[in-house]
């Protein structure tokens, strides 16, 4: 699906210590399986189940979402600073899709 | 005679009556509190152990008009070190098809707890906060949203 793509607000110039509020915005319907169409029958499940944030490769934060999640997932959340580097987001879908995208940091 | 034998069987009828009623009127009370599937979550996740009531910041509308967008976030006092810090919470609510909404994994690395999200809610309905820190303590908080339009669809 290349109607999916993940948008995600890091700060560019942050210090040591601070406390930085990520942002993340991913365009996917999240069909519940409880929906339906105009024709009156049930979109079957279809959402993304699990969202995860690496900084240099490991691991710092990692959510599993449900159906009750909205469409449009929408995640904040925050990292302290110690050091410049990459994060990479990662979204899973029910289908197996994986959605990601990297994001530099550099403290000044 | 007659009359003797019918007091007797109404009787023992009366007090079969009142524990069939009284069956029935327990009844829904048990039922109803199994409908709040929120509260059977957390005792699902803690082991049967409960969780303390705790002062979290909760931040969800009081009335919220469209059920498909509902947006929560919450902030928890932690100090977030290697030996003590918040590893999970689970953000429940009692009235949509399923209890679970999502569950955050946290690290030390983050030095906050906290996080923001958007959420479905089919009707009106309590939401509950589930927090386990690493020494494996769980903390909850709770507020009550009002749904004008549910959002679970169906």
């Amino acid at each position: 699906m290349s109607s999916i793509k993940p948008r995600v607000k890091v700060p560019k110039e942050v210090s040591i210590d601070e406390i930085v509020e990520i942002k993340t915005l991913i365009r996917h319907p999240m069909h519940s399986g409880r929906m339906k169409d105009p024709e009156g029958q049930t979109i079957p499940r279809q959402i993304i189940n699990s969202f995860s944030a690496k900084f240099n490769g490991k691991e710092i934060f990692q959510m599993d979402l449900e159906p009750s999640i909205s469409t449009n997932p929408y995640i904040v959340f925050q990292y302290k600073v110690k050091e410049s580097g990459k994060f990479d987001f990662e979204w899973l879908d029910d289908n197996g899709e994986k959605y990601s995208i990297s994001k530099e940091m550099i403290v000044s | 005679m007659k009359l003797r034998k019918l007091k007797k069987i109404s009787r023992r009828n009366a007090l079969q009556l009142i524990a069939v009623f009284t069956g029935t009127a327990v009844f829904p009370s048990i039922s109803f509190a199994q409908s709040n599937q929120a509260l059977d979550r957390i005792n699902e996740i803690t082991n049967g152990l409960g969780a303390i009531e705790s002062d979290i910041w909760l931040d969800l509308p009081e009335i919220a008009e469209n059920g498909n967008q509902v947006k929560v976030s919450f902030e928890m006092d932690s100090p977030m070190t290697e030996t003590d810090h918040i590893k999970t919470v689970y953000i429940l609510a009692d009235g949509n098809p399923s209890p679970n909404v999502a569950k955050f994994s946290f690290t030390p690395e983050m030095g906050s707890c906290s996080a923001t999200t958007r959420m479905r809610l089919s009707k009106t309905q309590n939401v509950y906060l589930l927090a386990a820190n690493n020494n494996e303590q769980f903390f909850m908080t709770y507020a009550k949203v009002k749904v004008t339009i549910g959002g679970c669809g169906g």
